[in-house]
């Protein structure tokens, strides 16, 4: 028996640390409008090198090119800058709102506001969504009143959820937006199982799962892949590659497997990679997936390549885990202006008119946080009462539930 | 009235409430075409559908986490984890999302699930197939936990899980499965056929979660139970000669407060027996509560006989298992005192 070398265990490192130059020449970007465009009842094994390639529909120029194009007409695609605009205005706002001690805790969408944005716009009333703390587009773009997110972000006495929740976790079931948690991925392997149940009902209506780059090294991913697989599941499981998971680089997760999307193959499940920077690519793979789940076609895996361009939360500071600048170079660039570019070069939209724009949203933000504030933030102003700590552990409250609550003396 | 097995009694609550309600559905590993590696779900498949009642992958918090989204959409899964030792891969799924979703959505979402699992030693099943978890749910604020120890019971309360509006933990002592135990593994087991409570209703009934049952009523002494300790506890009183009053608590959360109080007033003395491990043990609950609602009616102070704070061993299964000797014995402890 031959002696081998002394083995060594491989960790991955992110190409660049805080000090070092950002550089994203290593990330193969396709050419807009490079990747063809199946029939929705194509054979997974067809189209293995979708979930290797990334499917863009906005070039360098602000063109729509390519055979995902036109699924869009100009106002929709206004409305659609106009709702990532406002998540944009949104995030700052309550940003600094937990600056000045307005409540505990916030999460950005910088850079990934066309994921959420977008997608929803493919979907159909009763459809539910299984979001993460980071798909708020989907309430924006759903029409869900931001003051209602506010109240919630705020925990004050018109908060939905009773001040029972960390700010973010929002619950709107009337827009198809289950309630989050906040223990990653256990909504994945949910998502399924409601699109089951739709099946199980002979419904019309279909599922979304959520996940991000990190929480895909969860175990409930992989049991979501395998129950979509095996019972055909009606359901669009999204992941959300913005390239962190706090401060771990996406290698720590993906490992050596070639993308996020490859990992649906193994499962028998269509993949998509799609260009998360573009609102008209997510639309347009939105649009193909949801289509698959309400033909009873069965489930979709797709990736959404993106980057964070901010913090993970109010409580993290990137700079003591990447290079400050790295979001500037991001290949894809920016999710809003792509779009604006885009409408100004179809001459349905102008400078002037994004000017405008801004600060009508900016108004209106700033409008529906006073009515907000208006019913009370974290430490002023009015409060849920101490009675609803109580109540909705059960359906009915039982008697040792009832004994603490006269402890309490509420 | 038709007498039937636990397993025969479980399996009728659920073609009973999956006849009645279109939203049951029942899955789990081999619990489709196959029935249940127990039998429990033998014919549900043949009668309802391949959509009311399938085989499941191999991932417990795939069956549970898929339940709950089911249950979020509507409908009233019931679902089966084979071994309750093998739950522990979908404890966030319950933990974290089951028992939290009312709370944490304001009752937007509810989670009505029943996530049944055979539990308890007693079997030789060795470290992997005889372990009591209760207490592992009964720490879950949002989850109600049952455990029947006789058919008539065992369908009356699956039944109640299944209409109830919140997630069950339901536990199937599987050494009563065919039988009533008592812990005197040398003689030979009676079938249900021949023990009272093997008489089961057809149709429709339900047992209210959150009521204990007096299977022995006595006057010196209360005693805690539930599960196969019932039997155990029956015998130990017979051998002994002790007057105790047995509680068969068949709901530990919400649990019937009322009753073990009554009877500990009354009888001045309590022994809690569970299979369960001791250290934070569900006894550990039941002493303290008893305490501090007893306090001046105690004339000895509650003690507890469970399994040892060990893994559930193989050779050793009856020095494990709290036989009616060691029942017994604590009987005879708690009335010196």
């Amino acid at each position: 028996m031959t002696q081998g070398a002394p083995l060594s265990l491989h960790v991955p490192e992110p190409e660049v640390r805080p000090g070092g130059t950002p550089d994203f020449s290593n990330v193969p970007i396709p050419k807009a409008g490079s990747v063809p465009l199946p029939p929705v009842d194509v054979d997974p094994k067809d189209i293995r090198e979708l979930a290797y390639s990334i499917i863009r529909v906005l070039n360098r120029e602000g063109e729509a090119v390519g055979p995902w194009a036109g699924t869009l007409t100009d106002a929709e695609l206004l409305e659609g800058l106009r709702h990532m605009m406002t998540l944009r205005t949104f995030d700052a706002r309550m940003q600094m709102a937990q600056r000045q001690g307005k409540t505990s805790f916030y999460m950005q969408h910088m850079g990934e506001e066309a994921v959420s944005c977008a997608f929803r716009k493919a979907l159909s009333p009763g459809d539910m969504n299984f979001p993460t703390y980071r798909q708020a587009g989907l309430l924006i773009a759903g029409g869900y009143p931001m003051v209602e997110m506010m109240n919630q972000i705020y925990s004050n006495e018109r908060d939905p959820l009773k001040g029972r929740q960390l700010p973010i976790m929002y619950s709107a079931k009337d827009f198809g937006f289950f309630s989050i948690s906040g223990n990653l991925a256990t909504q994945f392997i949910q998502a399924v199982g409601w699109a089951m149940a739709s099946a199980i009902r002979n419904d019309t209506k279909i599922a979304v799962g959520w996940v991000g780059d990190g929480s895909t090294a969860e175990s409930d991913f992989h049991a979501a892949l395998v129950f979509a697989s095996t019972y055909r599941a009606p359901v669009v499981l999204n992941i959300v590659n913005n390239q962190w998971a706090i401060s771990t680089f996406q290698g720590i997760a993906r490992g050596g497997s070639g993308t996020f999307a490859a990992r649906g193959l193994g499962f028998g499940i269509p993949a998509l990679r799609v260009d998360g920077n573009d609102y008209l690519a997510v639309h347009a793979v939105a649009k193909w997936a949801t289509e698959r789940a309400r033909k009873n076609l069965g489930p979709t895996l797709v990736e959404y390549v993106t980057y964070r361009v901010g913090a993970h939360s109010t409580s993290d500071d990137p700079s003591a885990y990447r290079p400050k600048e790295e979001s500037s170079v991001w290949p894809l660039g920016d999710p809003v202006l792509r779009l604006k570019a885009h409408l100004i070069k179809l001459g349905a939209w102008s400078e002037e008119r994004h000017k405008q724009a801004e600060a009508e949203i900016l108004d209106a933000v700033i409008s529906a946080q006073k009515e907000a504030e208006s019913h009370g933030t974290l430490h002023a102003g009015g409060k849920p009462s101490v009675r609803d700590m109580f109540e909705g552990v059960y359906a009915e409250m039982p008697p040792h539930l009832r004994r603490q609550r006269q402890q309490a003396g509420v | 009235m038709p007498r039937k097995t636990m397993i025969e009694a479980i399996r009728d609550a659920m073609d009973v409430s999956m006849g009645r309600d279109e939203r049951v559905v029942v899955f789990g590993e081999d619990v489709g075409y196959f029935g249940g590696v127990f039998r429990c779900t033998a014919g549900l498949q043949q009668k309802y559908g391949k959509t009311r009642c399938f085989d499941a992958p191999i991932s417990e918090l795939g069956i549970v986490g898929a339940a709950i989204g089911m249950a979020a959409y509507g409908l009233r899964p019931c679902v089966e984890v084979q071994f309750a030792d093998y739950v522990y891969p979908a404890y966030d799924q319950i933990v974290s999302e089951a028992a939290r979703l009312r709370y944490r959505s304001n009752g937007e979402f509810t989670c009505p699930i029943v996530i049944r699992m055979p539990t308890g030693g007693g079997i030789f099943g060795g470290q992997t197939h005889s372990q009591s978890p209760e207490a592992l749910f009964t720490h879950v604020s949002g989850l109600k936990v049952v455990v029947p120890s006789n058919p008539a019971d065992a369908k009356g309360l699956l039944i109640a899980s299944i209409e109830d509006p919140d997630p069950v933990i339901f536990l199937e002592p599987k050494r009563l499965y065919n039988g009533p135990f008592d812990g005197h593994h040398e003689k030979p087991v009676t079938p249900w056929s021949k023990h009272a409570l093997g008489e089961v209703a057809d149709g429709h009934y339900a047992e209210p979660l959150g009521k204990a049952a007096i299977r022995r009523a006595g006057s010196q002494l209360t005693v805690l139970a539930y599960g196969t300790m019932v039997y155990v506890a029956e015998a130990a009183a017979e051998e002994t000669g002790i007057d105790a009053e047995i509680i068969d608590l068949r709901t530990l959360l919400p649990l019937d407060l009322d009753a073990i109080v009554a009877s500990v007033q009354k009888t001045g003395r309590c022994t809690v027996v569970h299979e369960a491990t001791l250290t934070s043990g569900f006894g550990a609950e039941l002493a303290a509560l008893v305490q501090r609602h007893c306090f001046y009616h105690l004339e000895a102070p509650v003690m507890r006989v469970t399994g040892w704070d060990t893994p559930y061993p193989h050779a050793q299964e009856w020095d494990y298992f709290p036989g009616p000797a060691r029942v017994g014995r604590a009987f005879v402890e708690t009335m010196e005192a």
